[in-house]
Protein backbone atom coordinates (compact mmCIF):
# COMPACT_ATOMS: atom_id res chain seq x y z
CA UNK A 1 0.00 0.00 0.00
CA UNK A 2 2.79 2.27 1.33
CA UNK A 3 4.52 1.45 -1.79
CA UNK A 4 2.28 2.20 -4.35
CA UNK A 5 1.26 5.41 -3.20
CA UNK A 6 5.22 5.90 -2.81
CA UNK A 7 5.65 4.92 -6.49
CA UNK A 8 2.43 7.23 -8.19
CA UNK A 9 3.80 9.87 -6.19
CA UNK A 10 7.47 9.28 -6.99
CA UNK A 11 7.03 8.31 -10.47
CA UNK A 12 5.90 12.17 -11.39
CA UNK A 13 8.82 13.86 -9.36
CA UNK A 14 11.55 11.61 -10.57
CA UNK A 15 13.47 13.90 -12.99
CA UNK A 16 13.98 16.06 -9.49
CA UNK A 17 16.83 13.55 -9.13
CA UNK A 18 18.98 14.42 -12.52
CA UNK A 19 22.35 15.41 -11.64
CA UNK A 20 22.32 19.23 -13.23
CA UNK A 21 20.67 21.79 -11.37
CA UNK A 22 17.18 21.80 -11.42
CA UNK A 23 17.85 18.09 -10.02
CA UNK A 24 19.42 17.61 -6.85
CA UNK A 25 21.75 14.21 -7.70
CA UNK A 26 24.94 15.81 -6.96
CA UNK A 27 23.73 17.21 -3.84
CA UNK A 28 22.25 13.42 -2.86
CA UNK A 29 25.80 12.19 -3.63
CA UNK A 30 27.83 14.55 -2.22
CA UNK A 31 25.98 13.59 0.96
CA UNK A 32 27.00 10.32 0.46
CA UNK A 33 30.56 10.53 -0.18
CA UNK A 34 30.40 12.67 3.21
CA UNK A 35 28.63 10.04 4.55
CA UNK A 36 30.75 6.93 3.16
CA UNK A 37 33.97 9.13 4.44
CA UNK A 38 32.68 9.44 7.88
CA UNK A 39 31.61 6.43 8.27
CA UNK A 40 35.13 4.92 6.94
CA UNK A 41 36.93 7.75 9.75
CA UNK A 42 35.08 6.14 12.16
CA UNK A 43 35.33 2.85 11.52
CA UNK A 44 38.96 2.47 11.60
CA UNK A 45 39.55 5.21 14.45
CA UNK A 46 37.23 2.93 16.25
CA UNK A 47 39.01 -0.46 15.63
CA UNK A 48 42.48 1.48 16.65
CA UNK A 49 40.55 2.61 19.95
CA UNK A 50 38.95 -1.20 20.16
CA UNK A 51 42.27 -2.86 19.62
CA UNK A 52 44.08 -0.62 22.24
CA UNK A 53 40.91 -0.99 24.26
CA UNK A 54 40.93 -4.93 24.13
CA UNK A 55 44.21 -5.61 24.98
CA UNK A 56 44.01 -3.39 28.05
CA UNK A 57 41.24 -4.85 29.37
CA UNK A 58 42.81 -8.14 28.85
CA UNK A 59 46.01 -7.09 29.92
CA UNK A 60 46.02 -3.82 31.30
CA UNK A 61 46.33 -3.16 35.38
CA UNK A 62 43.13 -3.06 37.56
CA UNK A 63 42.40 0.74 36.95
CA UNK A 64 43.13 0.57 33.43
CA UNK A 65 40.54 -2.68 33.09
CA UNK A 66 38.04 -0.53 35.44
CA UNK A 67 38.45 2.38 33.03
CA UNK A 68 37.84 1.13 30.54
CA UNK A 69 34.76 -0.76 31.64
CA UNK A 70 33.37 2.47 32.67
CA UNK A 71 33.88 3.81 29.09
CA UNK A 72 32.62 1.35 27.22
CA UNK A 73 29.55 0.83 29.94
CA UNK A 74 29.18 4.96 29.65
CA UNK A 75 29.11 4.89 25.63
CA UNK A 76 26.71 2.28 25.21
CA UNK A 77 24.43 3.20 28.27
CA UNK A 78 24.16 6.66 26.65
CA UNK A 79 21.95 7.30 23.12
CA UNK A 80 24.42 8.16 20.55
CA UNK A 81 22.46 11.74 19.84
CA UNK A 82 23.48 12.60 23.21
CA UNK A 83 26.93 11.46 23.15
CA UNK A 84 27.41 12.78 19.50
CA UNK A 85 26.18 16.47 21.14
CA UNK A 86 28.32 15.95 24.21
CA UNK A 87 31.51 15.22 22.69
CA UNK A 88 30.87 18.05 19.63
CA UNK A 89 30.43 20.56 22.34
CA UNK A 90 32.76 19.30 24.73
CA UNK A 91 35.34 18.43 21.93
CA UNK A 92 35.37 21.91 20.73
CA UNK A 93 35.77 23.49 23.76
CA UNK A 94 38.67 21.25 24.48
CA UNK A 95 40.71 21.97 21.32
CA UNK A 96 40.16 25.31 21.17
CA UNK A 97 40.92 25.86 25.16
CA UNK A 98 43.94 23.51 24.38
CA UNK A 99 44.81 26.15 21.21
CA UNK A 100 43.61 29.28 23.71
CA UNK A 101 46.29 28.11 26.01
CA UNK A 102 49.01 27.42 23.62
CA UNK A 103 48.76 31.10 21.86
CA UNK A 104 47.04 30.00 18.73
CA UNK A 105 43.59 31.30 17.53
CA UNK A 106 40.38 29.39 18.25
CA UNK A 107 39.27 27.71 15.10
CA UNK A 108 35.79 26.69 14.07
CA UNK A 109 36.41 22.39 14.27
CA UNK A 110 35.15 21.12 11.06
CA UNK A 111 32.18 18.90 10.54
CA UNK A 112 34.11 16.18 9.19
CA UNK A 113 36.71 15.76 11.68
CA UNK A 114 34.46 16.28 14.61
CA UNK A 115 31.83 13.53 12.86
CA UNK A 116 34.50 11.10 12.68
CA UNK A 117 36.34 12.01 16.36
CA UNK A 118 32.65 11.33 17.74
CA UNK A 119 31.63 8.52 16.00
CA UNK A 120 35.02 6.78 16.37
CA UNK A 121 34.91 7.18 20.29
CA UNK A 122 31.46 5.62 20.03
CA UNK A 123 32.45 2.61 17.82
CA UNK A 124 35.57 2.40 19.55
CA UNK A 125 33.75 1.11 22.34
CA UNK A 126 31.47 -1.64 20.99
CA UNK A 127 34.94 -2.54 18.68
CA UNK A 128 36.56 -3.00 22.31
CA UNK A 129 33.96 -5.88 23.37
CA UNK A 130 34.08 -7.35 20.04
CA UNK A 131 38.03 -7.66 19.91
CA UNK A 132 38.56 -8.94 23.72
CA UNK A 133 36.07 -11.46 22.71
CA UNK A 134 37.70 -12.20 19.60
CA UNK A 135 41.07 -12.44 21.30
CA UNK A 136 39.84 -14.42 23.83
CA UNK A 137 38.95 -17.05 21.39
CA UNK A 138 42.79 -17.90 19.75
CA UNK A 139 44.10 -20.74 21.26
CA UNK A 140 45.97 -19.68 24.18
CA UNK A 141 48.79 -22.37 23.05
CA UNK A 142 49.05 -20.37 19.97
CA UNK A 143 50.14 -17.17 21.83
CA UNK A 144 52.00 -19.50 24.67
CA UNK A 145 54.20 -20.83 21.91
CA UNK A 146 55.10 -17.28 19.82
CA UNK A 147 56.01 -16.30 23.83
CA UNK A 148 58.06 -19.57 24.64
CA UNK A 149 60.31 -18.79 20.98
CA UNK A 150 60.53 -15.30 22.59
CA UNK A 151 58.67 -13.23 20.40
CA UNK A 152 58.50 -9.38 21.62
CA UNK A 153 54.76 -8.13 22.17
CA UNK A 154 54.59 -6.38 19.49
CA UNK A 155 55.55 -8.34 16.61
CA UNK A 156 53.74 -11.24 18.91
CA UNK A 157 50.69 -9.37 18.00
CA UNK A 158 51.11 -8.31 14.57
CA UNK A 159 52.13 -11.55 13.17
CA UNK A 160 50.11 -14.37 15.74
CA UNK A 161 47.06 -12.58 18.03
CA UNK A 162 45.97 -10.34 15.42
CA UNK A 163 45.34 -12.36 12.62
CA UNK A 164 44.40 -15.64 14.50
CA UNK A 165 41.43 -13.49 15.76
CA UNK A 166 40.61 -11.84 12.63
CA UNK A 167 38.30 -14.63 11.82
CA UNK A 168 36.22 -14.29 14.96
CA UNK A 169 36.23 -10.57 14.63
CA UNK A 170 34.83 -10.22 11.25
CA UNK A 171 31.34 -11.15 11.85
CA UNK A 172 31.29 -8.30 14.59
CA UNK A 173 33.15 -5.62 12.29
CA UNK A 174 30.87 -6.14 9.76
CA UNK A 175 27.74 -5.35 11.87
CA UNK A 176 29.80 -2.39 13.21
CA UNK A 177 30.52 -0.88 9.89
CA UNK A 178 26.73 -1.25 8.97
CA UNK A 179 26.07 0.76 12.28
CA UNK A 180 28.81 3.25 11.26
CA UNK A 181 27.46 4.13 8.15
CA UNK A 182 23.48 4.41 9.48
CA UNK A 183 25.20 6.85 12.75
CA UNK A 184 25.95 8.92 10.18
CA UNK A 185 22.40 10.00 9.78
CA UNK A 186 22.78 11.17 13.20
CA UNK A 187 25.26 14.01 12.21
CA UNK A 188 22.39 15.57 10.27
CA UNK A 189 20.71 16.60 13.72
CA UNK A 190 24.00 18.56 13.98
CA UNK A 191 23.47 20.01 10.43
CA UNK A 192 25.99 18.21 9.01
CA UNK A 193 25.73 17.55 5.37
CA UNK A 194 25.74 14.03 5.02
CA UNK A 195 23.24 12.21 2.85
CA UNK A 196 20.06 12.07 5.43
CA UNK A 197 20.52 16.01 5.52
CA UNK A 198 20.90 16.76 1.77
CA UNK A 199 17.95 14.87 1.08
CA UNK A 200 15.90 16.82 3.89
CA UNK A 201 17.06 20.02 2.39
CA UNK A 202 16.32 18.70 -0.99
CA UNK A 203 12.89 17.32 -0.28
CA UNK A 204 12.19 20.41 2.01
CA UNK A 205 13.27 23.07 -1.45
CA UNK A 206 11.16 20.38 -3.85
CA UNK A 207 7.79 18.85 -1.76
CA UNK A 208 8.90 15.81 -2.69
CA UNK A 209 9.43 13.94 -0.09
CA UNK A 210 8.60 10.19 -0.93
CA UNK A 211 11.05 10.67 -4.00
CA UNK A 212 14.13 12.04 -1.97
CA UNK A 213 13.73 9.66 1.03
CA UNK A 214 13.51 7.00 -0.86
CA UNK A 215 16.21 7.86 -3.32
CA UNK A 216 18.13 7.75 0.04
CA UNK A 217 17.19 4.75 1.02
CA UNK A 218 18.07 3.48 -2.03
CA UNK A 219 21.66 4.92 -1.30
CA UNK A 220 21.84 3.19 2.40
CA UNK A 221 20.71 0.41 1.46
CA UNK A 222 23.00 -0.09 -1.47
CA UNK A 223 25.53 0.05 0.56
CA UNK A 224 24.56 -1.51 3.57
CA UNK A 225 24.35 -5.04 0.95
CA UNK A 226 27.59 -4.23 -1.04
CA UNK A 227 29.22 -4.13 2.62
CA UNK A 228 27.67 -6.96 2.70
CA UNK A 229 29.15 -8.71 0.03
CA UNK A 230 32.67 -7.73 0.86
CA UNK A 231 32.68 -8.28 4.23
CA UNK A 232 31.50 -11.74 3.43
CA UNK A 233 34.48 -12.54 0.74
CA UNK A 234 36.65 -10.87 3.84
CA UNK A 235 35.30 -13.89 6.55
CA UNK A 236 35.92 -16.39 3.96
CA UNK A 237 39.47 -14.89 3.02
CA UNK A 238 40.30 -14.51 6.83
CA UNK A 239 39.14 -18.46 7.61
CA UNK A 240 40.91 -19.96 5.12
CA UNK A 241 42.77 -22.78 6.12
CA UNK A 242 40.27 -23.46 9.06
CA UNK A 243 38.26 -26.39 9.48
CA UNK A 244 34.57 -25.75 8.58
CA UNK A 245 31.92 -25.58 11.17
CA UNK A 246 30.04 -28.08 11.13
CA UNK A 247 31.71 -30.31 8.75
CA UNK A 248 30.96 -28.95 5.88
CA UNK A 249 33.66 -26.75 3.83
CA UNK A 250 32.83 -23.62 2.36
CA UNK B 1 30.37 -5.76 47.46
CA UNK B 2 33.47 -7.45 47.97
CA UNK B 3 34.47 -6.48 44.71
CA UNK B 4 34.08 -3.10 44.96
CA UNK B 5 36.00 -2.83 48.60
CA UNK B 6 39.21 -3.42 46.82
CA UNK B 7 41.47 -0.55 47.03
CA UNK B 8 41.86 0.76 43.92
CA UNK B 9 38.48 0.89 43.32
CA UNK B 10 37.92 2.78 46.36
CA UNK B 11 40.28 5.17 45.23
CA UNK B 12 38.23 5.49 41.93
CA UNK B 13 35.04 5.56 43.66
CA UNK B 14 36.23 8.66 45.93
CA UNK B 15 37.33 9.81 42.66
CA UNK B 16 34.29 10.08 41.53
CA UNK B 17 32.12 10.82 44.32
CA UNK B 18 34.24 14.07 44.16
CA UNK B 19 33.63 14.63 40.61
CA UNK B 20 29.59 14.27 41.18
CA UNK B 21 29.85 16.73 44.25
CA UNK B 22 32.11 19.06 41.84
CA UNK B 23 29.25 18.91 39.29
CA UNK B 24 26.85 19.67 41.51
CA UNK B 25 28.62 22.92 42.99
CA UNK B 26 30.07 24.22 40.41
CA UNK B 27 27.58 23.60 37.44
CA UNK B 28 24.61 25.93 36.94
CA UNK B 29 21.55 24.12 37.94
CA UNK B 30 19.05 26.46 39.02
CA UNK B 31 17.41 26.29 35.83
CA UNK B 32 16.15 22.96 37.03
CA UNK B 33 13.16 23.60 39.90
CA UNK B 34 11.40 25.54 36.58
CA UNK B 35 11.74 22.85 34.30
CA UNK B 36 10.98 20.19 36.78
CA UNK B 37 7.61 19.26 35.70
CA UNK B 38 8.72 19.41 31.80
CA UNK B 39 11.49 16.68 32.61
CA UNK B 40 8.96 14.65 34.60
CA UNK B 41 6.79 14.89 31.51
CA UNK B 42 9.67 14.14 29.12
CA UNK B 43 10.55 10.97 30.71
CA UNK B 44 7.29 9.80 30.96
CA UNK B 45 6.70 10.63 27.60
CA UNK B 46 10.29 8.02 26.64
CA UNK B 47 8.99 5.58 28.70
CA UNK B 48 6.02 5.23 27.21
CA UNK B 49 6.91 5.52 23.14
CA UNK B 50 9.94 2.64 24.99
CA UNK B 51 6.99 0.40 26.06
CA UNK B 52 4.65 1.06 23.54
CA UNK B 53 7.11 0.56 20.37
CA UNK B 54 8.74 -2.84 21.63
CA UNK B 55 5.22 -4.65 22.38
CA UNK B 56 4.14 -3.60 19.12
CA UNK B 57 6.78 -4.30 17.35
CA UNK B 58 7.64 -7.58 19.66
CA UNK B 59 3.76 -8.47 18.23
CA UNK B 60 5.34 -8.10 14.92
CA UNK B 61 8.12 -9.79 14.91
CA UNK B 62 7.24 -13.12 15.95
CA UNK B 63 5.23 -13.75 12.47
CA UNK B 64 8.16 -12.17 10.79
CA UNK B 65 10.22 -14.26 12.42
CA UNK B 66 8.00 -17.39 12.06
CA UNK B 67 7.49 -16.65 8.33
CA UNK B 68 10.98 -16.23 7.86
CA UNK B 69 11.98 -19.34 10.29
CA UNK B 70 9.15 -21.93 8.64
CA UNK B 71 6.55 -20.04 6.16
CA UNK B 72 6.13 -20.29 2.78
CA UNK B 73 8.23 -18.55 0.10
CA UNK B 74 5.49 -16.07 -0.25
CA UNK B 75 5.65 -15.47 3.21
CA UNK B 76 8.87 -16.18 3.82
CA UNK B 77 10.38 -13.85 0.84
CA UNK B 78 8.55 -10.43 1.74
CA UNK B 79 9.52 -11.11 5.44
CA UNK B 80 13.33 -10.84 4.35
CA UNK B 81 12.69 -8.01 2.38
CA UNK B 82 11.59 -6.32 4.90
CA UNK B 83 13.65 -6.89 7.74
CA UNK B 84 16.81 -6.10 4.99
CA UNK B 85 15.13 -2.93 4.59
CA UNK B 86 14.27 -1.77 7.96
CA UNK B 87 17.89 -2.65 8.86
CA UNK B 88 19.40 -1.68 5.99
CA UNK B 89 18.72 2.33 6.16
CA UNK B 90 18.92 4.17 8.84
CA UNK B 91 16.07 4.85 11.77
CA UNK B 92 16.07 8.61 10.89
CA UNK B 93 15.42 8.19 7.11
CA UNK B 94 12.69 6.18 8.06
CA UNK B 95 11.57 8.24 10.68
CA UNK B 96 11.47 11.06 8.64
CA UNK B 97 10.32 9.38 5.37
CA UNK B 98 6.52 8.52 7.13
CA UNK B 99 6.47 12.12 8.84
CA UNK B 100 7.06 14.11 6.06
CA UNK B 101 6.63 12.38 3.30
CA UNK B 102 2.96 10.22 4.57
CA UNK B 103 2.53 13.51 6.46
CA UNK B 104 2.35 15.85 3.24
CA UNK B 105 0.71 13.17 1.78
CA UNK B 106 -2.27 12.40 3.81
CA UNK B 107 -4.09 15.99 3.19
CA UNK B 108 -4.09 15.47 -0.12
CA UNK B 109 -6.96 12.98 0.34
CA UNK B 110 -10.20 14.46 0.99
CA UNK B 111 -11.76 10.88 2.89
CA UNK B 112 -8.92 10.87 5.30
CA UNK B 113 -9.11 14.47 6.30
CA UNK B 114 -12.95 13.68 6.95
CA UNK B 115 -11.95 10.78 8.94
CA UNK B 116 -11.81 10.54 12.43
CA UNK B 117 -8.33 9.60 12.45
CA UNK B 118 -7.26 12.93 11.12
CA UNK B 119 -6.76 14.63 14.67
CA UNK B 120 -4.58 11.91 15.35
CA UNK B 121 -2.95 12.25 12.21
CA UNK B 122 -1.72 15.61 12.30
CA UNK B 123 0.15 15.53 15.54
CA UNK B 124 4.03 13.85 15.59
CA UNK B 125 3.50 11.11 18.08
CA UNK B 126 1.72 8.34 15.25
CA UNK B 127 4.29 8.64 13.32
CA UNK B 128 7.07 8.63 16.10
CA UNK B 129 5.55 5.56 17.33
CA UNK B 130 4.51 3.82 13.54
CA UNK B 131 8.31 4.40 12.82
CA UNK B 132 10.28 3.01 16.01
CA UNK B 133 7.51 -0.03 15.86
CA UNK B 134 8.91 -0.85 12.32
CA UNK B 135 12.50 -0.73 13.28
CA UNK B 136 12.01 -2.96 16.10
CA UNK B 137 10.05 -5.30 14.41
CA UNK B 138 12.38 -5.00 11.47
CA UNK B 139 15.77 -6.39 14.08
CA UNK B 140 13.70 -8.58 16.12
CA UNK B 141 11.93 -10.67 13.25
CA UNK B 142 15.20 -11.50 12.71
CA UNK B 143 16.18 -12.60 16.03
CA UNK B 144 13.29 -14.38 16.73
CA UNK B 145 14.16 -16.24 12.96
CA UNK B 146 17.12 -17.58 14.79
CA UNK B 147 15.34 -18.12 18.06
CA UNK B 148 12.37 -20.59 16.33
CA UNK B 149 15.00 -22.44 14.32
CA UNK B 150 16.50 -22.78 17.43
CA UNK B 151 14.58 -24.69 19.38
CA UNK B 152 15.20 -28.66 19.36
CA UNK B 153 13.08 -30.06 16.78
CA UNK B 154 12.81 -33.35 19.28
CA UNK B 155 10.57 -30.72 21.59
CA UNK B 156 8.21 -30.50 18.25
CA UNK B 157 8.14 -33.73 17.37
CA UNK B 158 6.77 -34.40 20.85
CA UNK B 159 4.25 -32.18 20.65
CA UNK B 160 3.18 -33.29 17.29
CA UNK B 161 3.11 -36.78 18.59
CA UNK B 162 0.81 -36.14 21.35
CA UNK B 163 -1.78 -34.62 18.89
CA UNK B 164 -1.57 -30.78 19.76
CA UNK B 165 -2.79 -28.47 17.64
CA UNK B 166 -0.86 -26.08 15.47
CA UNK B 167 -1.58 -23.02 17.46
CA UNK B 168 -1.25 -24.63 20.64
CA UNK B 169 2.22 -26.19 19.85
CA UNK B 170 2.86 -22.41 19.13
CA UNK B 171 1.40 -20.74 22.53
CA UNK B 172 2.35 -23.67 24.56
CA UNK B 173 5.85 -24.97 23.41
CA UNK B 174 7.65 -23.09 20.43
CA UNK B 175 7.15 -19.33 21.41
CA UNK B 176 8.13 -19.94 24.90
CA UNK B 177 11.23 -21.64 24.09
CA UNK B 178 12.05 -19.35 21.81
CA UNK B 179 11.41 -16.50 23.99
CA UNK B 180 13.40 -18.00 25.99
CA UNK B 181 16.23 -18.66 24.13
CA UNK B 182 16.64 -15.02 22.83
CA UNK B 183 16.05 -13.00 25.94
CA UNK B 184 19.30 -12.11 26.16
CA UNK B 185 19.64 -10.14 22.84
CA UNK B 186 16.48 -9.02 23.23
CA UNK B 187 17.28 -7.37 26.73
CA UNK B 188 20.10 -5.86 24.35
CA UNK B 189 17.57 -4.53 21.70
CA UNK B 190 15.36 -2.93 24.03
CA UNK B 191 18.33 -0.95 25.70
CA UNK B 192 19.18 0.05 21.65
CA UNK B 193 15.45 0.73 21.45
CA UNK B 194 15.74 3.02 24.41
CA UNK B 195 19.15 4.96 22.88
CA UNK B 196 16.65 5.53 19.33
CA UNK B 197 13.76 6.86 21.04
CA UNK B 198 15.42 10.48 20.71
CA UNK B 199 15.30 10.73 17.48
CA UNK B 200 11.59 11.50 18.20
CA UNK B 201 12.56 14.99 19.03
CA UNK B 202 13.13 15.62 15.20
CA UNK B 203 9.86 15.49 14.24
CA UNK B 204 8.72 17.49 17.15
CA UNK B 205 7.46 14.98 19.67
CA UNK B 206 8.58 16.18 23.07
CA UNK B 207 10.42 13.43 25.13
CA UNK B 208 13.48 14.05 27.95
CA UNK B 209 15.60 14.67 24.97
CA UNK B 210 13.83 17.21 23.41
CA UNK B 211 12.50 18.69 27.12
CA UNK B 212 16.78 19.15 27.19
CA UNK B 213 17.16 20.95 23.59
CA UNK B 214 14.26 23.65 25.13
CA UNK B 215 16.25 24.00 28.21
CA UNK B 216 19.81 24.50 25.92
CA UNK B 217 17.64 26.86 23.72
CA UNK B 218 15.87 29.00 26.44
CA UNK B 219 18.72 29.57 28.71
CA UNK B 220 22.57 29.00 26.60
CA UNK B 221 23.27 26.55 29.37
CA UNK B 222 24.82 24.20 26.94
CA UNK B 223 27.06 21.23 29.68
CA UNK B 224 23.91 20.52 32.62
CA UNK B 225 21.34 19.24 30.58
CA UNK B 226 23.11 17.24 28.36
CA UNK B 227 24.77 15.97 31.68
CA UNK B 228 21.41 15.41 33.01
CA UNK B 229 20.23 13.69 30.41
CA UNK B 230 22.97 11.29 30.16
CA UNK B 231 22.22 10.79 33.50
CA UNK B 232 18.38 10.13 32.74
CA UNK B 233 19.36 7.83 29.97
CA UNK B 234 21.87 5.68 32.53
CA UNK B 235 19.61 5.40 35.04
CA UNK B 236 16.38 3.64 32.42
CA UNK B 237 19.17 1.51 30.94
CA UNK B 238 20.16 0.13 34.09
CA UNK B 239 16.74 -0.02 35.40
CA UNK B 240 16.17 -2.17 32.04
CA UNK B 241 19.24 -4.27 32.29
CA UNK B 242 18.06 -5.52 35.55
CA UNK B 243 14.99 -6.46 34.67
CA UNK B 244 16.29 -8.64 31.92
CA UNK B 245 18.52 -10.31 34.31
CA UNK B 246 15.52 -10.56 36.60
CA UNK B 247 13.13 -12.03 33.93
CA UNK B 248 16.34 -14.57 33.39
CA UNK B 249 16.09 -15.97 36.19
CA UNK B 250 12.71 -16.66 36.88
CA UNK B 251 13.21 -18.97 33.50
CA UNK B 252 15.09 -21.80 35.22
CA UNK B 253 18.00 -22.68 33.07
CA UNK B 254 20.04 -26.14 32.18
CA UNK B 255 23.50 -25.24 31.93
CA UNK B 256 25.21 -28.24 30.61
Amino acid sequence: MLGIIGATAAASTLDLLAWSPPGWGANLLRGLLNSILIATGAFWLGAAIGICGAYGKLYGGPVLRDLLAVYTTVVRAVPELVLILILYYAGTDAVNQMLVALGYERIQLSGLAAGIGVLGIVQGAYATEVLRGAILAVPAGQIEAARAMGMPPVLLARRITLPAMLSFALPGLANLWLVATKDTALLAVVGFAELTQETRQAAGATKAYFTFFMAAGVLYLAISLGSGLVFGRLEAWARRGQPGVGGASK
Amino acid sequence: MRALLQPHRVVMLVLALALVVWCVLNLRWDWLPKYLPMIGQGIWRTIWILVVTTVLGMALAVPLGLAQAVGPWFLAAPARVFCTVIRGTPLLLQLWLLYFGLGSLFPQFPWIKDSSLWPYLRQAWPYAVLALTLSFAGYEGEVMRGAFKGVQRGQLEAARAMGMPRLTILRRIWLPQALHRALPTLGGEVVLQLKATPLVATITVVDIYSVASRVRQDTFIVYEPLLLLAVVYMAITGLLVLAFRWLEHRVPARVA
